[in-house]
């Protein structure tokens, strides 16, 4: 379980053995570096108690966190990458899937269904970024146009989370396509007037930021999260300049009207909850 | 970029070799040299231009004498009047756009513009838009589609510009909302891979119902400078990426995203602008015309599910 908890143990090893860590009980902040006690960074859902922090989770914590318990009903997910390109660098494209696939354990990128949050019924797509990535493959594309065409056929609202890096290189034009799939699926749910609920994580850029993410009816965002369309990487490299700080952090596309509201993860299924009422125009039910 | 890539320059030779005969204090003497050097020739075009890799494709379409949005849009329509500016903050020099008549009928034709020589691609940013240039090019096809005009869109770009004004000005919005606004279109849309369709940038203005490419363009998620980067950490190895993404127009063609293949001129586009402009001119009112028998309800379901379906991938249970 838990990725990067382990992870943090790993850290914590190579460190030099100054600062003594029990076991899992203590914890290093991927941003302000704090050691944190480990029990209260879970009862906040994975947030840093000293900086607020939300750690990256994976696509099933997020599930957990945010949608009623059992509630999900997973549609595709017998859906799996082929080779289309017979792609190989350093390793081949199937080698590398398989490891996501042991990584991870999910088949892809991405978990769809149906799901209820505070009651409501909704298709809920959320990305794995720890899958490659969380980076646009065919199966990624076409779990999400057949969640996105499911919540018209159900005339239920959406919401996607997203957390990549962008389009999956390794199948090419096709991976470039499934933003324009994508797009075309949202584009048909806007008409038949189903509301699109874009939540983007931390990090989201690249052909999915370009494609399904910025086409929310309503864009939220948790705290820091990197967002953009261009990696800081290249755009630093393009304009030989270091960049701003917090350039491309949510709160800096919140107040350049990118985004209709940074939520922290412990509001965030309170204004699920809010906003679903509106689109449903009745009351929330009051928290069991 | 060299005004003669590496593979050109056999041909160049002896090219130059039958004209400096030609132009010779006594032609008649040479006729059979030139007769027998043209013979030559010939055969040296069929050979390099049947055998190109993917990355002298890449080198072709990226050529800085090709013909660019602008040349194409001179030698292709008439009475034309460009249109500038998204209405929202500026005028993106990076995307061209405007009125004219194609072979009797009104169009509204869109491009990506790239520069000839570094002033020009100075103020064209090489051909890659910031967010105003698709709110432009959107601006543009919602006047096509209030008039019931069809577009034409020209894609030549290495991709979406990566700055600090594109990102505060919403560069995903602006790609994101173009491929939406794409799909559900009620005009005919025609796109064409002219040179270089370099990923996002070229997309967004690329979901069309139909989608061609000039015999030499490419078109990519990630061009083979930057896939080279990140697979080995060295750009120079971008010949090797180019093999990698099959980003030719006949491999386009065989995974289904274009819908034909416009021949170029023999040594590509750059070598004749007028006969690559009279198959573009043949390709564009072929597909126009099929079109304009659809009702706007038929174009935007076809298109969708045009689209709907390209990908490659098992479904198990």
């Amino acid at each position: 379980m838990v990725a990067w908890f382990w992870k943090r143990d790993k850290d914590a090893k190579e460190r030099p053995r100054k600062v003594v860590i029990a076991e899992g009980l203590w914890i290093k902040c991927d941003s302000c570096k704090e050691i944190v006690y480990r029990a209260e960074v879970e009862r906040a859902g994975r947030v840093c108690p000293k900086c607020r922090y939300p750690f990256r989770i994976s696509a099933r914590e997020r599930l957990a966190l945010l949608i009623d318990e059992g509630s999900l009903e997973e549609r595709d997910a017998g859906l799996v990458s082929q080779d289309p390109l017979g792609f190989k660098d350093t390793k081949r494209y199937r080698d590398r899937l398989k490891s996501a696939k042991e990584k991870t354990g999910l088949e892809e990128a991405v978990i769809s269904g149906l799901a209820r949050i505070g009651a409501f019924p909704v298709v809920v797509c959320v990305f794995e970024f720890e899958f490659m990535g969380g980076s646009m493959a065919s199966v990624v594309g076409e779990k999400i146009a057949r969640a996105i065409e499911l919540a018209g056929v159900k005339r239920v609202p959406l919401i996607i989370l997203s957390a990549s890096g962008g389009a999956r290189m390794q199948e090419g034009i096709l991976s470039l396509m499934q933003m324009a799939k994508t797009a075309a699926a949202l584009q048909r749910l806007g008409e038949e007037r189903l509301p699109y609920i874009s939540i983007l994580t931390d990090p989201t850029t690249g052909g999915v930021t370009a494609s399904v993410a910025m086409l929310g009816d309503v864009i939220l965002a948790e705290p820091r999260a990197l967002i953009g369309f261009a990696g800081p990487r290249v755009i630093s490299e393009t304009i030989r300049q270091p960049l701003p700080e917090g350039f491309q952090r949510s709160e800096f596309l919140l107040e350049h009207g990118q985004l209709d509201l940074v939520v922290e993860r412990r509001d965030l299924k309170e204004t699920l909850r809010r906003l679903l009422a509106f689109f449903a125009d009745r009351p929330p039910l009051p928290v069991p | 970029m060299p005004e003669a890539l590496e593979f050109e320059k056999p041909l160049l030779e002896l090219e130059n070799r039958i004209a400096e005969l030609r132009a010779s204090s006594d032609p008649l003497a040479a006729r059979d040299e030139i007769a027998s050097l043209e013979e030559r020739l010939r055969r040296l075009q069929q050979r390099t231009y049947a055998s190109l890799t993917p990355w002298q494709r890449t080198q072709l379409a990226r050529h800085p004498k090709r013909p660019h949005t602008l040349d194409l849009f001179r030698l292709l329509l008439e009475d034309f009047v460009e249109l500038h500016g998204d209405r929202l903050y500026g005028d993106d020099k990076a995307i061209v756009g405007g009125l004219g008549r194609f072979e009797g009928q009104s169009v509204v034709a869109i491009g990506h513009q790239k520069g000839r020589d570094t002033r020009e691609n100075l103020a064209r940013n090489f051909g890659m838009p910031h967010p105003e240039g698709y709110r432009k090019a959107l601006r543009l096809m919602k006047l096509a589609e209030k008039f019931a005009k069809p577009v034409f869109t020209f894609i030549d770009t290495p991709g979406a510009y990566p700055g600090l004004g594109a990102e505060e000005r919403g560069q995903a919005e602006a790609i994101a909302r173009n491929l939406r606004e794409m799909a559900g279109l009620r005009t005919p849309v025609v796109a064409v891979v002219t040179g270089e369709g370099g990923s996002g940038g070229a997309l967004a203005i690329g979901v069309a119902d139909r989608v061609l490419m000039l015999e030499y363009a490419i078109y990519s998620v990630i061009s083979p400078e930057g896939c080279a980067a990140i697979l080995w950490g060295d750009a120079a190895k971008a010949p090797e990426a180019a093999e990698l993404l099959r980003l030719t127009a006949p491999d386009l063609q065989g995974l289904g995203v274009i819908d034909g293949i416009v021949p170029e001129p023999v040594g590509g586009a750059h070598r004749n602008w007028e006969e690559t402009a009279a198959a573009l001119r043949q390709a564009l009112r072929d597909h126009l015309w099929e079109l304009k028998g659809k009702t706007s309800d038929q174009l935007v379901q076809d298109r969708y599910e045009k689209f709907r379906k390209i990908g490659v991938f098992e479904e198990t249970t």
